[in-house]
């Protein structure tokens, strides 16, 4: 892979989205930014804009409100982009895989690279999931990686 | 061919790499403050090799050209403006009558090319932040201008870079003055300004405006962006070195002296945005031409009576 490629992994931007979460995966994810936890070192810095943004962080049961405007929003990132999905509502909908307001799961309305399941996840698991995303990017070819 | 080797050699690659150094340094020391670990040294090259490989996204609505035109027009500006210095610091005598005023006009063509991006973009919040950045352009040059003056006059209303880096080589440095030293501390705070971090990063708030005037912007046209920024963090102290400072020396001890000098203004931009609220555009606007104009005039009349 060429330098270009190895500079995406060294310095991921991540943007958050929360569809509808209860916030305590949002607040796990915050929590990764602090002191304790740190991912600058990694190269990995929180963007305001999506158009600035590599990965899309995920959280929250997609709710019927959201689903266009998750479509839209991944539609705006600029290739190669991530998708991350962190918490037990993003992955399956969780406690609301009844409910009248969630009818699909995240990954039937965007493609998902790494699901990080929890309730909600702790900052290490969040971390450490994208580490294994990045060390799966490292082995594939470039063609896949649209 | 002189010029061609000059411009690229010392006004981009070099700069380019000491800035990129620099940029290196204001984050480190960032995180460090915070008692975080902070990014790797090549850090800041990552995020510029990575933003050239990603999709260039132009918004429907926004005026093509001018928006793919902005961030070339700010990055060449900065190249001129470190040929420039570059080739006073290393050959003083070798320049032409009124550079300084070069310099001084084209260290504000950055912030306009980022006027007109964000203008060109289309997006509201992106207006919103070239609006601020107009009023902040507006605010600081004049504190800004004045104490450049006050190098001018030390060196015998000479408008040539050349002049003031001989009057200091002769005289001293002119930082060690009264009227220099107050110079200085402005221009310091102006700088602040000139790079569009807090206190005075209201153009680019991102938690309000998220990012303001680069909102729109990705890939490429970004990473260009990016570059002139980080080129940016090294000409403005260069040019505060060069005219307060005595320059820098290429050889033996004065070279690590130099690059204390560097660094010393790095970390000092640094602990100041760290340390700092951000301030509200008509507080900026009521700041630098209050107290800082004031101190600014006092600076002139000092240096007008030789002290
Ligand atoms: S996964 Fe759990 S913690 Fe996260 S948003 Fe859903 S309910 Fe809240």
């Amino acid at each position: 892979m060429g330098i270009l490629d190895k500079a995406f992994l060294k310095s991921l931007w991540v943007f958050h989205l929360a569809t509808g979460s209860c916030n305590n995966c949002d607040i796990e994810f915050l929590d990764c930014l602090t002191p304790r936890h740190d991912i600058e070192r990694f190269g990995m810095l929180l963007v305001g804009s999506i158009k600035h943004a590599d990965v899309l962080l995920v959280t929250g049961a997609v709710n019927r409100q959201c689903i266009p405007r998750i479509k839209r929003l991944y539609e705006q990132m600029p290739k190669p982009r991530l998708v991350v999905a962190i918490g037990e509502c993003a992955l399956s909908r969780g406690v609301f895989m009844h409910s009248y307001n969630c009818p699909l799961p995240l990954d039937h309305v965007i493609p998902v690279d790494v699901y990080i399941p929890g309730c909600p996840p702790r900052p290490e698991a969040i971390i450490s999931g994208i580490m294994q995303l990045i060390e799966k990017r490292k082995g594939q070819p470039d063609e896949a990686k649209a | 061919m002189i010029y061609i080797l000059y411009l690229f050699f010392f006004g981009f690659l070099l700069t380019a790499v000491i800035g990129l150094f620099g940029s290196w340094i204001d984050r480190k020391l960032t995180a460090r403050l915070q008692y975080r670990v902070g990014p790797p040294l090549l850090q800041p090259l990552f995020d510029i090799l990575k933003l050239l490989k990603k999709e260039t996204l132009v918004p429907f609505g926004a005026s093509k050209a001018t928006f793919l035109a902005a961030p070339m027009i700010g990055l060449v500006s900065v190249m001129v403006v470190s040929t420039v210095l570059w080739v006073n610091n290393v050959d003083s005598q070798n320049t032409f009558m009124g550079d300084l005023i070069v310099v001084v006009y084209f260290l504000l063509v950055p912030s306009i090319s980022i006027i007109m991006g964000g203008f060109a973009s289309g997006n509201p919040l992106a207006s919103l932040g070239a609006s601020r950045e107009l009023k902040l352009i507006l605010s600081y040059e004049l504190p800004f201008i004045l104490a450049v003056l006050v190098a001018v006059i030390h060196a015998d209303f000479s408008l040539r870079l050349g002049d003031i880096l001989a009057t200091q080589a002769k005289n001293g440095v002119i930082a060690v003055s009264w009227s220099g030293g107050l110079a200085l501390l402005i221009t310091m705070i102006c700088m602040q300004g000139k790079l569009a971090l807090v206190p005075f990063d209201t153009p680019e708030a991102e938690t309000e405006i998220a990012h303001g005037v680069l909102i729109e912007y990705s890939g490429p046209l970004l990473a260009v962006y990016r570059l002139m920024k980080n080129m940016l963090f090294f000409a403005l102290p260069f040019f505060i070195i060069i005219i307060y400072l005595g320059g820098l020396r290429g050889h033996g001890l004065h070279l690590l002296y130099g690059a204390l000098e560097y660094v010393g203004i790095v970390a000092l931009i640094t602990v100041i945005r760290n340390t700092n609220p951000r301030l509200r555009i008509d507080q900026v606007l009521r700041f630098f031409w209050g107290p800082m104009t004031v101190l600014a005039i006092i600076a002139v009349l000092l240096a007008l009576g030789n002290y």
